[in-house]
């Protein structure tokens, strides 16, 4: 990237940077002054690590244009690669050992996505789906008959590391890689592999390479999601990473829109608070999930925000639009 | 002796999964669409086999209840949550089909609770015999020979048959098809109607042997049955079939073989022949390679 890109990313998203900046500032003073209480702050980090979950299923299944059925598969291994890690690592300082176990976490993942997507990418289809699918359901039996993971009983007595720094980090970095990614001619890319991968390959994409480097780094993120989960709850059980929570992700990411960056954000946000605050509707939920999903799927498919993203240039073309239709109407 | 048994019981299995593969493979072949909601079709279909036999019914009049029950029920899903897509991306479609078995999953659980509810057992009224130490149900021979006849039946239909001439035609080129006076709802209704009679059956096979019902019996049998539709060759007809069997037989041997406190690996090992075959012949066993089209 020359410095003028450069510059004008800054620019357009100089909005952004403020809003995450005060973000931080305004959640982790109300923590620390004690405003919220200890569910509070547990509710926060879950957002955040959906909210990551979520833009990592989005590049997938957003910008990528391909559907992911296994994400939560992805997710275990980063929380279990990184919880055996630490778990094993008791000389290293907590902080490094964390450090060092999201890392593993993520590139194990990774490996996982790579060693999924070559298969699945080779011919034309929706065979991603059901490998992941499949995968999503294998991961679980593995980890319920692998001798170091726990078993059935699943895996206790992880450090519980994961505050609200160390996920609002991890949140930022996912937004900056995606940006920075999409932002790229790697991202013009990966979005004409999603418009038309014929025409693509056609003007010199090597479409199956970029279909498995974005497919490995939503991987990564799902992995580094883990981790942080792992962390935050201290034990981990296999059930937890079976297909409803798949399922869950990819609602978000469909109500929230595909391709939506600042939709993924704000579905996370709500569909992580409103089924912990609807207790009551917790056996309606996946029936509800799934009329969504058909309903949006026809009457609304680019999802409730669509592929609009919340920055300075889209608040400013929406008030002259607005600021238009009222002049028209004097 | 055991290994014949245990061959017995993968052509058993494989024929039911091949019955769930035809549904697949003929959708796909038709429309494009991997029906996720196909395997939790058959998980209704179970149902409605169940209550039609609480209900006092001989088991083949409820077999022809839940055939009757699930076709209108396959067909109804595909007028009212595929048919507006049918123009939208794939994606779209997709993720529909997910929201669908979901639904399907949901439901059952709602009106039939999520417990597992037994199966009236049928292998007792049929005759079995020995060889060596081993029992065998007549009922293995029947689900094969039944499973094998209805492909046999199904492969002249689609080959011989202006209805099946028609799918074929769809298949190649829906709007050409079109343009030629074919009518494409009725041959799409009529694709689904069939892979949904199919699943019915299916599932009163596949009950009759195993005897229990959950919400969630169609979840992994389709994941399989798809995974055999790919291995055969998608949209092939007796593609579906040789990969039903080939499947069937694979997995009965690695639960007959491997230590028992593994034997949920045998699903891991399905998903490796899947992957093996997208590495070596992505198109199936008798698929041919095509070009894109532009």
């Amino acid at each position: 990237m020359d410095k003028a890109i450069r510059k004008n990313i800054l620019k357009k998203y100089s909005l952004n940077i403020v809003l995450l900046l005060l973000g931080f500032i305004l959640i982790q003073s109300l923590i620390v002054t004690g405003v919220l209480n200890s569910y509070a702050k547990q509710m926060i980090i879950l957002v955040f690590i959906n909210m990551i979950l979520t833009l990592s299923l989005n590049m997938a299944t957003g910008f990528l244009g391909e559907l992911c059925l296994g994400h939560a598969g992805f997710m275990a291994i980063g929380a279990y690669t990184a919880a055996i890690f630490t778990k094993n690592m008791p000389m290293l300082p907590p902080g490094l050992a964390f450090f060092i176990g999201i890392l593993l976490g993520m590139i194990m993942s990774g490996v996982f996505g790579f060693l999924i997507g070559v298969p699945a990418f080779r011919l034309e289809g929706d065979y991603l789906a059901i490998i992941t699918l499949a995968f999503g359901q294998i991961i679980s039996i593995f980890i319920r008959s692998l001798p170091f993971t726990g078993g059935a009983l699943g895996l206790s007595g992880i450090k519980r590391m994961t505050n609200f720094p160390w996920v609002y980090g991890a949140f930022v970095f996912t937004l900056v890689f995606i940006i920075c990614l999409m932002f790229s001619g790697h991202g013009r890319a990966i979005l004409s592999v999603r418009e038309d991968s014929i025409a693509a390959s056609s003007s010199g994409v090597n479409v199956v390479k970029y279909k498995v480097i974005t497919f490995v780094f939503s991987a990564m993120l799902a992995g580094l999601a883990g981790a942080l989960y792992a962390h935050f709850q201290g034990n981990l059980v296999p059930t937890k990473f079976d297909y409803n929570y798949s399922i869950d992700i990819m609602v978000m990411v469909v109500f929230g829109g595909m391709g939506s960056m600042t939709g993924s954000i704000l579905a996370a946000i709500i569909l992580t608070l409103v089924p912990a605050l609807l207790q009551g509707l917790a056996q309606y939920r996946m029936l509800l999930y799934a009329l969504m999903l058909i309903l949006m799927m026809i009457f609304r498919p680019d999802g409730v925000f669509g592929r609009k993203e919340l920055t300075y240039d889209w608040i400013r073309q929406t008030y002259r639009k607005i600021r238009g239709r009222w002049k028209e109407d004097a | 002796m055991y290994f014949v048994v245990q061959l017995l019981n993968g052509l058993q299995l494989g024929a039911i999964y091949a019955l769930i593969a035809l549904g697949y493979t003929m959708v796909y072949g038709v429309i494009k669409l991997i029906n996720f909601a196909h395997g939790d079709l058959m998980m209704m279909a179970a149902y409605f086999a169940l209550i039609a036999m609480a209900k006092g019914a001989h088991p083949l009049l409820a077999l022809a209840i839940s055939i009757i029950m699930t076709t209108v029920l396959g067909v109804l899903i595909e007028r009212i949550a595929y048919k507006p897509l049918r123009k939208s991306s794939r994606l779209s479609a997709l993720i529909t089909a997910i929201g669908v078995s979901l639904l399907l999953q949901n439901v059952a659980m709602l009106i039939w609770g999520s417990g597992a509810k037994t199966y009236p057992n049928l292998q007792a009224s049929l005759p079995s015999f020995n060889i060596g130490h081993n029992t065998i149900s007549s009922l293995s021979i029947i689900t094969v020979v039944l499973a094998v006849l209805v492909m046999i039946g199904l492969y002249f239909f689609v080959e011989k048959s202006k209805v099946g001439t028609a799918m074929r035609a769809v298949s190649e080129d829906m709007e050409a098809a079109e343009l030629m006076g074919i009518n494409v709802n009725h041959t799409i209704s009529a694709t689904f109607a069939i892979g949904s009679a199919l699943a019915a059956l299916a599932a009163f096979l596949l009950c009759a042997a195993y005897p229990q019902v959950t919400p969630y019996i169609g979840a992994m049998p389709g994941i399989k049955a798809f995974i055999a539709a790919v291995i055969g060759g998608i949209g092939i007809v007796p593609g579906a079939m040789v990969g039903g069997f080939i499947l069937g037989i694979i997995e009965a041997l690695t639960k007959g073989f491997i230590p028992s406190q593994y034997s949920a690996l045998s699903d891991a090992v399905v998903f490796a022949i899947l992957i093996v075959v997208l590495l070596i012949k992505p198109s199936g066993i008798f698929g041919k390679v095509q070009g894109e089209k532009v």
